[in-house]
């Protein structure tokens, strides 16, 4: 069976567990085998629904300490669940919280773990999974060679597949263990899109010369729909916050859509940003080498371009 | 105060990313090596920092890696820290590495861990996390606050939503990223006095792995750019919707 734990924060499912539970499903159907979902904590949204991601079943651990995360009480359990239900292969999600508990889980059932995993295994010859390596420049393909598996699975890499099934629900009994940390204080952004489930994202380099210009890259942020992200020296000179820095050194991104205004595309820079589906850059400079990693290009001065291309995005918004 | 702090060789961020031997082995021919950028400006200068504040602190550094391994940890040894650690095993394998570094803590007895938040090379985020339920430790990831009271720490981490505060009993492993200290370069005092610091070299652990790399490759390259003039942003929302239909 494919056990897949779908994470949660502040009581709703994230995007990533139910990208990870198409992946799980479509891998169950591969090898021949069911494919659950893991729920914990008290989830608000209706849980029989994650059998539109291909959940035959979803297991619940209701606990309410469960909804935030303890790396040492959410892995001892996950791995209790998986021994019980006999799980053959774990799926996470790529995310926070995947990060911090699958390699904790994958030492706890004695399985070899993939992280940062881009695609189904290969089943032909053994179970190879394919993983993304230096930082996007790269992919390794990992086999696993252990019975049992644990694999966490990279954002926006595999995708949503639906399907038009109800999950049944089990509620699971098990005594939590012992917290390890005390939570005292959280602090939440509101309001924003969480970069690294972004579809679209807006960032921004050193070419827009400083904090109080970030505006026009905000009104088009806003007219997409887009998170925002900007370039290392954005965020270590705290023009932007840190959480928006992205590159091989910050967080790394794959959205359908990234517009880097005002960036030179340093290679640490696209090392971060490379697997996005579709590039735009706007730089008044021809010769910056981002534009050899775009797919579209706008060769300007960004307080002109970018401003224009707001009211484009609003006019054929207003047309649809 | 006794830390541990971990460090991995990893290549220049500018390295070129080739393959040899059918795409098997990463090229490392005229590759510079540097620590892990999140090993060495974040835990090992948080440690560092830590040190100041108490002088009777200990700090040990932990490198799994070949002899190749030894400059990289003398360069980390430049920055601070007391003694390094360097277990002989060119294991990749992350199950394997955390196994040998968790015997190394198991003997050291620490009350702090502090990795980086992940390696710029093979990425996998696996350390902290493995090292938690090899020794049965609480383990606090993506740090960026760490403070120290008697025998608690204070520590924020990066949560999807967004920033949460912990308190936590030592000993604890912590893996650290970006505000958790202030990047430090090595000043000439540092790097004398590294020559001379113990440079420990362990037989790995029996332990066997549990991947193997089996091929690398590279991703497809771009077809080339398509340029828009920024007189018609009109036509860019209209490949962007009909063209690329990303919007
Ligand atoms: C170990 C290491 C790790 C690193 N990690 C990262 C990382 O994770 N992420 C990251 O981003 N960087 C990283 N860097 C830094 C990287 O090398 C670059 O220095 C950085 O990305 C450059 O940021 P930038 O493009 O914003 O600025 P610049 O390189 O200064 O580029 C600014 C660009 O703006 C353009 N411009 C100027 N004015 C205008 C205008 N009016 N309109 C339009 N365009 C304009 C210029 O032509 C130029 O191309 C790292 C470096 C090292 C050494």
């Amino acid at each position: 069976m494919v056990l897949v734990y779908i994470d949660q924060a502040d009581q709703q499912i994230k995007k990533a567990s139910l990208e990870a539970l198409s992946y799980g499903a479509a891998l169950a159907k591969e090898i021949g085998c069911a494919s659950e979902a893991l729920v914990f904590g008290t989830v608000k949204d209706p849980l029989a629904d994650l059998g539109k991601f291909g959940a035959q079943k979803v297991h619940q651990l209701k606990n309410e300490t469960l909804n935030s995360l303890d790396v040492k009480v959410h892995s001892t359990l996950i791995a209790t669940v998986a021994k019980n239900l006999n799980a053959t292969v774990v799926v996470f999600a790529h995310n926070i919280n995947g990060k911090a508990i699958a390699p904790a889980v994958s030492v706890k059932l004695g399985a070899g773990i993939v992280t940062g995993a881009c695609s189904l295994p290969n089943t032909q010859n053994g179970f190879v999974v394919r993983k993304t390596v230096f930082s996007g420049k790269a992919f390794a393909n990992i086999k696993m060679e252990t019975p049992i598996k644990v694999i966490a699975i990279n954002q926006n890499s595999f995708g949503l597949v639906e399907y038009n099934s109800a999950a049944t629900i089990v509620e699971i009994k098990l005594d939590i263990p012992p917290a390890s940390i005390k939570i005292t204080k959280v602090e939440k952004i509101e309001g924003e899109i969480p970069l690294t489930e972004a579809n679209l994202v807006v960032s921004g380099g050193r070419g827009l010369k400083g904090p109080e210009n970030w505006g026009i890259l905000l009104d088009l942020a806003k007219a997409l729909g887009a998170a925002t992200a900007c370039s290392r020296p954005v965020s270590d000179t705290d023009w932007r916050p840190h959480h928006e820095h992205v590159g091989q050194t910050g967080i790394q991104i794959a959205p359908n859509l990234y517009i880097a205004i005002g960036i030179s595309g340093a290679i640490q820079h696209l090392a971060g940003v490379n697997r996005s589906k579709t590039i735009v850059v706007i730089n008044k400079d021809p010769e910056a080498p981002f534009f050899k990693a775009a797919d579209y290009g706008v060769v300007g001065d960004a307080f002109e371009v970018v401003p224009k291309l707001t009211a484009a995005v609003l006019k054929a918004k207003a047309a649809n | 105060m006794k830390i541990l702090v971990c460090i991995s060789k990893t290549p220049d961020t500018t390295a070129k990313i080739a393959f040899i031997e059918g795409n098997t082995k990463f090229d490392e021919s005229g590759v510079q090596w540097i620590i892990n950028p999140y090993d060495e400006w974040y835990a090992l200068v948080r440690a560092i920092e830590l040190k100041e504040k108490d002088p009777a602190t200990i700090i040990h550094l932990v490198t799994v890696g070949g002899v190749d391994a030894e400059s990289i940890i003398r360069k980390a040894l430049a920055l601070g820290g007391d003694e390094a650690i360097r277990i002989d095993s060119t294991s990749n394998d992350s199950f394997t590495i955390a196994d040998q570094i968790a015997q190394v803590a198991k003997e050291g007895v620490y009350d702090l861990i502090l990795t980086g938040k992940e390696t710029i090379d093979y990425n996998s985020a696996c350390i902290g996390s493995m090292l938690s339920a090899l020794l049965d430790l609480p383990f606090i990831s993506l740090a960026d606050h760490f403070e120290l009271n008697g025998n608690t720490a204070t520590v924020k981490r990066e949560i999807e939503s967004g920033v949460e505060t912990c308190e936590v009993t030592l000993p604890v492993i912590v893996s650290c990223q970006k505000g958790m200290a202030e990047q430090r370069i090595p000043n000439m005092r540092g790097i004398m006095a590294a020559r001379t610091k113990p440079l420990k070299i362990v037989a790995p652990a029996v332990s066997s792995a549990t991947t193997n790399i089996s091929q690398f490759d590279l991703p497809p390259s771009k077809s080339g750019v398509k340029l828009i003039d920024p007189e018609n942003m009109d036509e860019l929302v209209k490949l962007l919707k009909e063209e690329a239909k990303v919007i």
